[in-house]
């Protein structure tokens, strides 16, 4: 083979890692921000899309005018919000090949797998199934256009699968095998890969996130609507919003009772197989056995040990392990024990000179991520009081509601992937790859800073134009009923389209 | 046939699903400035592709995913490779999906005008750099061994060079000529007659490039099969262009629809088998076979594949099927220009 007999042909550049080290720290705030950027819109894109699929399912099932206006407004915000999720999710599939190669060819074997099957089997059925919602209100019969809409939800379920395999086995690769003869990790199981057991507790931890997200901007929304839309004063205007409000508020309460269970799965098996992210989580310097749960640790500079801690004993076992006493291993001798396993060859892909990742920035983006989310549950149960019987809320201060009920889920999201990312750090893949040792050796730091500030410059172009076009929307709120009409086009080939960009 | 070649051959399918479908797209964006006279023309033009460009556009998403999977060598060296002419398609392609959805929020004329020219530039750009690429791909590329990987070393102006541009400017003015086809098969009235001439005079154009590009292609590396691909394409585009002059819409749209997958289809066959050659030792050159996933991940893969690729096609043909009518100036619902809540 080719890369084995040109080794010693001369032509060979010894490639020294150290000096594109900027490419690399660049190529991560790349990956980092666009990222990030693309998962503000995911959750709303897969939570709305089923609950706009639930509220034209009432209207089809019931008749009552209220649903279809429903369907029809927060369809409208769904579809601002989808677009900016669909042009930036592009740049994700290629941006491992671009800035990533090296990760590309250890792990593309398995990696290439889930992501592949994501295009064929979640991509066209979510674009295909939406372009025919969108545009088939006026051509395709009540339920067959109602199918449209599960089954682009379907195609975004199918994609957050497959996506979270493929991240799931970063966290803890499965169904491989190391081959020294091609210099990669090969794949052995897909099955396993499917089913591994990070994916299993993540995939509803995430996809129940998503539902609890998009509920709450269908609450904030609806809560801005009665407090301050401009038709408030109508009675079919109150009944709707708090038609919307209440619903919502429910989906997200039942999501967000999931969120937490399986929330509580995931630090049960991440302290199996990721023990340091936990201790980095709770930063826990020493082994504890029973291990409390810390509400403030503050630590030393170097990350090494704790000068200030506020915990609970017992609970971070617990939460941990699912034992009071259980034992937690902590950062200090879990980082001497990978130097011993991982650290001894400095030319294999899994050296680092330190196994432990930014610990502040794991604490306290585990913290964020909690809190937030738990600020959302509280906002919407606030809600759900206000709106009891017949109720309505009217006061400015519930307009303060109407921000934290989806904010905070939304940046919950963010801080859930910051936590989960840089808790895995140093590692690209557990065990196998790091970080480092995964950046392209052949893009420079020129090109890799060229791309980051045109990303992030364009992204935050579209930031301003997407808030600007949903919260016009927000504030033009749902529009009177009209029934639809499937076309006839023998008798009236020249009606206009019920729909058209 | 080995697992390899059949998915050096699904991958190429993909391409050529990409470029046949998403390539009407680019010339529907390019033509907005050129065909449309008024507001409602361009609404017209936009609307022809509104249901189905998304859909398109999955097929290059797969192309990359089942590259990376089935050849991760390739994908790997390709994509830090060409990073600027990717990062720019990009862009290009961000902007471009954006258009469609955003363009209509606002009833504004600045507002429509950037999102036009974010339309025209997003599909001129990576029509003309995906033909950039491809060329490049085909004559070689200077690609070494570094640390034990065969690694592009050859930076960005290497890609420039006249053969590529040549191949750039072939994928431009065929995607526009199908562009224009599409148009005419699409829409009623005054614009599918002007769509119908300007498919003519486009495509004589895309003729002549076609056959220089093709030929220089099949001399530089072409086989038997690329040659009998390159005159089925040939033939198709004079054939289109023919069935457009006498008003066949639809002949001639399956003509620049042929030509291009005949052509992608060559330029692959020629490819084979390799998947992107080295112009400085064909020692370097990445190969169907040093370049694949093990047998064990082509197998799953391939179960996948012959699974779900029917039900993918099924489903979008239907939605051709659903928005087959013609679409003119009166289909154009008149609320949507005024406010700034369309009906959803």
């Amino acid at each position: 083979m080719a890369r084995n007999s040109a080794a010693d042909s001369g032509v060979v550049r010894q490639h020294d890692r150290r000096v594109d080290l900027s490419a690399l720290d660049i190529a991560r705030w790349q990956f980092a921000i666009t990222t990030v950027y693309h998962f503000l819109f995911v959750p709303i894109t897969i939570g709305l899309s089923a609950i706009v699929a639930g509220y034209q399912t009432a209207w089809v099932r019931t008749g009552q005018e209220k649903w279809l206006r429903l369907t029809k407004f927060f369809g409208k915000l769904f579809l601002i919000n989808f677009a900016i999720g669909v042009v930036t999710g592009i740049v994700q599939e290629f941006q491992f090949g671009m800035n990533w190669s090296d990760y590309s060819r250890f792990v593309g074997d398995i990696f290439g797998a889930p992501l592949a099957v994501e295009g064929l089997l979640a991509f066209f059925l979510e674009s295909t199934f939406l372009g025919l919602w969108i545009f088939g209100w006026d051509r395709l019969p009540k339920k067959a256009h109602l199918a449209t809409i599960w089954l682009a939800h379907l195609g975004t379920v199918f994609s957050a699968y497959f996506i979270l395999a493929a991240n799931s086995f970063m966290q803890h690769p499965v169904g491989y095998e190391y081959n020294p003869e091609t210099g990669r990790a090969e794949l052995t199981d897909f099955f396993a890969v499917l089913t591994n057991e990070v994916q299993l507790v993540t995939f509803p931890h995430v996809l129940l996130s998503a539902y609890m997200t998009a509920a709450g901007f269908v609450v904030g929304v609806s809560v801005w609507q009665l407090v301050r839309g401009r038709r408030r004063a109508e009675a079919s205007e109150q009944a709707l919003y708090r038609t919307g409000a209440k619903t919502a508020a429910w989906v997200m309460l039942i999501a967000s009772a999931g969120v937490i269970v399986s929330g509580d799965a995931q630090a049960k098996i991440m302290t199996e197989v990721q023990p340091m992210k936990m201790a980095a989580a709770e930063a826990l310097y020493e082994t504890e056995q029973p291990a409390g749960f810390s509400w403030l640790t503050i630590g030393s500079l170097d990350g090494t040990e704790e000068k200030f801690a506020v915990t609970t004993p017992n609970l971070l076992s617990f939460l941990a392990t699912g034992s009071f006493d259980g034992e937690v291993e902590g950062i200090n001798p879990l980082s001497e024990e990978y130097v011993l396993e991982y650290g001894q060859d400095t030319e294999a892909v899994s050296y680092a000179e330190d196994y432990t990742p930014i610990e502040g920035l794991t604490y306290w983006s585990f913290r964020l991520m909690m809190g937030l989310g738990f600020l959302g549950i509280l906002a919407s149960l606030a809600v759900l009081v206000a709106l009891r019987g017949d109720r309505t809320v009217t006061s400015r201060r519930w307009l303060l509601v109407a921000w934290a009920v989806p904010l905070g889920p939304l940046f919950a999201n963010s801080f859930g992937w910051i936590f989960t990312e840089v808790g895995r750090q140093p590692w690209a893949v557990f065990g196998l790859m790091t970080v480092d040792n995964a950046v392209s050796p052949t893009v420079s730091a020129g090109e890799v800073l060229t791309s980051l500030i045109v990303f992030t410059l364009l992204y935050g172009v579209l930031a301003v134009v997407e808030l600007k076009l949903m919260f016009s929307a927000i504030a033009h709120g749902a529009d009177d009923f009209a029934e639809p009409v499937v076309r006839d086009d023998d008798h009236d080939p020249d009606r206009p389209l019920a729909f058209a960009y | 046939m080995e697992l390899t070649t059949v998915w050096f051959t699904l991958i190429a399918v993909l391409w050529i699903g990409y470029f046949a479908l998403e390539g009407f797209d680019f010339g529907v964006g390019m033509l907005l400035p050129v065909l449309a006279r008024d507001e409602r023309e361009k609404r017209v033009l936009i609307n022809t592709i509104g249901p189905v460009w998304d859909g398109n556009e999955v097929w290059v998403l797969v192309a990359g995913g089942a590259t990376f999977a089935a050849f991760p060598e390739w994908y790997a060296t390709l994509f830090s490779g060409f990073y600027l002419p990717l990062l720019l398609i990009l862009v290009g392609l961000i902007v471009r999906g954006l258009a469609f959805e955003y363009r209509h929020k606002r009833d504004d004329a600045a507002w429509r005008r950037n999102w036009d020219l974010a339309l025209i530039i997003g599909s001129v750009v990576p029509a003309l750099l995906w033909g950039v690429a491809f060329a490049n791909i085909l004559r070689g590329v200077p690609i070494e061994e570094l640390n034990g990987h065969l690694e592009y070393t050859g930076g960005f102006f290497n890609l420039l060079n006249p053969y590529a541009l040549l191949g750039g400017l072939m994928t431009l003015t065929l995607f526009l000529t199908h562009g224009a086809m599409y148009v005419a098969l699409k829409t009623d009235g005054d614009i599918r007659h002007r769509a119908r001439a300007l498919a003519v005079r486009t495509g004589i154009g895309a003729a002549v490039i076609a056959v220089a590009f093709l030929l220089w292609t099949q001399v530089m590396t072409g086989s038997v099969a690329s040659a009998v691909a390159f005159v089925v394409a040939a033939l198709c585009l004079v054939g289109g262009i023919a069935a457009a002059a006498v008003g066949r819409e639809g002949w001639a749209f399956l003509g620049t629809f042929v030509t291009i997958a005949a052509g992608v289809a060559g330029l692959f066959l020629a490819l084979f088998p390799d998947v992107m050659p080295s112009s400085i030792d064909a020692a370097y050159s990445l190969t169907t076979t040093n370049a694949a996933a093990t047998s064990y991940t082509l197998t799953v893969m391939t179960v996948v594949a012959v699974v779900f690729t029917p039900i993918v096609l099924a489903y979008q043909a239907w939605s051709y099927w659903v928005f087959r009518k013609r679409i003119s100036v009166q289909h154009i619902p008149e609320e949507t220009l005024a406010g700034s809540g369309s009906a959803a």
